[in-house]
């Protein structure tokens, strides 16, 4: 037992807090798996990210570093929230998950094996959702098993399964646009879910709605995913969410992406953010990220006296 | 309604001093038709089934030069869209192309065909090819990417990814360029049947000019306004307007 079991178990990526985005996330991540290994015997972890650098070429042609040696891993099952500033990379990182961008170095691993490419084990909600206009909600939650081939009684009980279980059962025919905000994340989800993906990646996926529909769909997604236990990565901005949810938290640093931070979160569910416990990581999460959105601030700021 | 009444009024009066004019019989009739004499063309075109008959063709040619030109300019579109150095090169003969009156194609199709339908198909594949081409290759550079990443990321890759997701994302985009195509196709059908005697409506108002006929080229004139006219208001104007109720562009909600 270390102290990484402690009450609010925080688990920093460096020993010394003060040092925290000083570039130290190889050593975060080894004491990362030192940290689980006594909760969880050494099974293969769902979901592996060994130092995945990325960088691109700006517009105006500078090299800029997005990604720098992430290193995590998800237990099958866990349900991981990554919170960061906007810019921090932390949508990109779900999009090397899901196989659509190639990192510049380092490796994406899936159940071991290396991810190549985009494939229904990992599906991703985007946050603009991408769900097709032209399609009815039936259809669009039946895309990914049509390509897949599965046959086509079978898809209509999946459909009819998920559909019921977003609650959305009665607007199977209707097109996305006649349908709110939250019924349109509902339909993200169930033809996310519909694939049997292994992994869930969810980016930012409630940022655009009200706060009623938010909490309503909070409760939605943890019966969810207790329901059909996948491994869920949910990126967001909002510490809240994130301590609602997350079985772990793990805090980007603003420019390059790195792991500031990891919090394990082992406080019952239904999590409520009145209860002191829950109020008080949600505290500590926010001090770590407000000091990263500090930064990009001043980047900001000091970019623009530059002009 | 009230645009309704204004048109009513607009067009009989119109008629009205085209009636005036004739009565006035300030021209000659071979020149200046009559009302009357051109309700009697149409009505003698289409009793001895000689319009009938002429529609069809047209029609027909139409409609083949036109899948053909739109499976045609898809397949280029998409070669187009696939390949960097293609789209640099064969992208600018396209569209540099495009300012060439397809008719001009006529001369080079005679000697390639003959006098055959094949000339004449060639014509107007020539004419709304370049539309399609265009028009797919627009679609896909305006059309959102959110929804070719979308499809990837369910299991949509090659054939299947471009048939079930980056078409049906692109076709409002893509619409426009058909409908275009189609009205140049038009265009190109009815000048190529002019030079190029075989039956169909340009024939049909070539033989008017040979018999000193103006009534009847009046009343063929007539016919491929509304035939161009009906194609665009009943099929482009319909499934415009079902794509955008579809995808809730309409600017009624």
């Amino acid at each position: 037992m270390n102290n990484n079991q402690s009450a609010l178990p925080e688990t920093t990526a460096t020993d010394d807090p003060s040092m925290v985005s000083a570039g130290r996330p190889a050593r975060a991540a080894g004491k990362l798996s030192f940290m689980r290994a006594p909760q969880q015997g050494d099974e293969t972890p769902k979901l592996a990210l060994e130092d995945i650098c990325l960088s691109y070429k700006t517009t105006s042609g500078q090299p800029l570093v997005a990604l720098d040696n992430i290193r995590l891993q998800v237990k099958p099952g866990e349900f991981l929230c990554i919170v960061g500033p906007s810019g921090c990379g932390k949508s990109t990182l779900l999009h090397l998950i899901a196989g659509l961008h190639q990192p510049t170095s380092g490796r994406v691993l899936v159940d071991g094996h290396r991810v190549q490419g985009p494939g229904t084990d990992r599906i991703l909600i985007f946050q603009e959702l991408g769900l097709f206009p032209w399609l009815t909600v039936k259809e669009n939650v039946e895309f990914g098993m049509k390509m897949k081939g599965v046959a086509k009684a079978r898809r209509e009980e999946q459909v009819e399964r998920y559909l019921r279980m977003v609650h959305l059962s009665q607007f199977k025919d209707s097109y996305t646009h006649q349908l709110s905000g939250g019924m349109r994340q509902r339909v993200a989800l169930a033809r996310a879910l519909a694939t049997e993906p292994d992994v869930l990646l969810m980016d930012e996926p409630f940022a655009a709605l009200d706060a009623q529909t938010r909490d309503l769909l909070h409760d939605e997604l943890e019966r969810i995913w207790a329901e059909t236990g996948r491994t869920i990565i949910f990126v967001t901005h909002n510490v809240r969410e994130a301590v609602r949810l997350g079985d772990r938290v793990v805090v980007l640093t603003f420019r390059p992406g790195r792991v500031k931070r990891e919090y394990v979160m082992d406080m019952p569910r239904p999590r409520h953010i009145e209860d002191s416990e829950v109020a008080g990581a949600a505290r500590e999460i926010l001090g770590a990220l407000r000091e990263e959105i500090n930064k990009s601030l001043e980047e900001q700021y000091g970019h623009e006296a530059a002009i | 309604m009230k645009q309704l009444s204004k048109q009513i009024v607009f067009y009989s009066a119109l008629i009205a001093l085209w009636v005036i004019l004739a009565k006035a019989k300030i021209w000659p009739p071979y020149i200046f038709p009559t009302p009357w004499g051109v309700w009697d063309s149409l009505r003698a075109g289409f009793s001895d089934h000689s319009f009938w008959i002429a529609i069809a063709v047209s029609m027909k040619r139409m409609l083949l030069g036109y899948v053909l030109s739109v499976v045609m300019g898809m397949i280029l579109g998409l070669a187009l869209g696939s390949n960097k150095f293609l789209e640099q090169t064969l992208g600018g003969l396209l569209v540099s192309l495009q300012s060439l009156p397809s008719i001009c194609w006529l001369p080079l199709a005679v000697l390639w065909f003959g006098l055959t339908e094949k000339a004449i198909l060639f014509v107007v594949v020539m004419g709304s090819l370049l539309s399609v081409t265009i028009a797919m290759e627009t679609g896909r550079q305006q059309m959102p990417k959110i929804y070719g990443m979308a499809g990837r990321n369910l299991g949509a890759r090659g054939f299947p990814l471009f048939w079930y997701v980056l078409l049906p994302a692109s076709l409002p985009y893509i619409l426009s360029g058909l409908k275009q195509g189609w009205a140049f196709a038009w265009r190109s059908l009815i000048s190529g049947e002019m030079i190029f005697v075989s039956l169909g409506l340009g024939q049909l108002l070539m033989m008017g000019r040979d018999l000193n006929d103006m009534s009847q080229v009046i009343a063929v004139m007539l016919l491929i306004i509304a035939i161009g006219y009906m194609v665009d208001g009943l099929v482009f104007r319909t499934m415009e307007r079902r794509l955008q109720a579809r995808w809730g562009l309409s600017s009624a909600t």
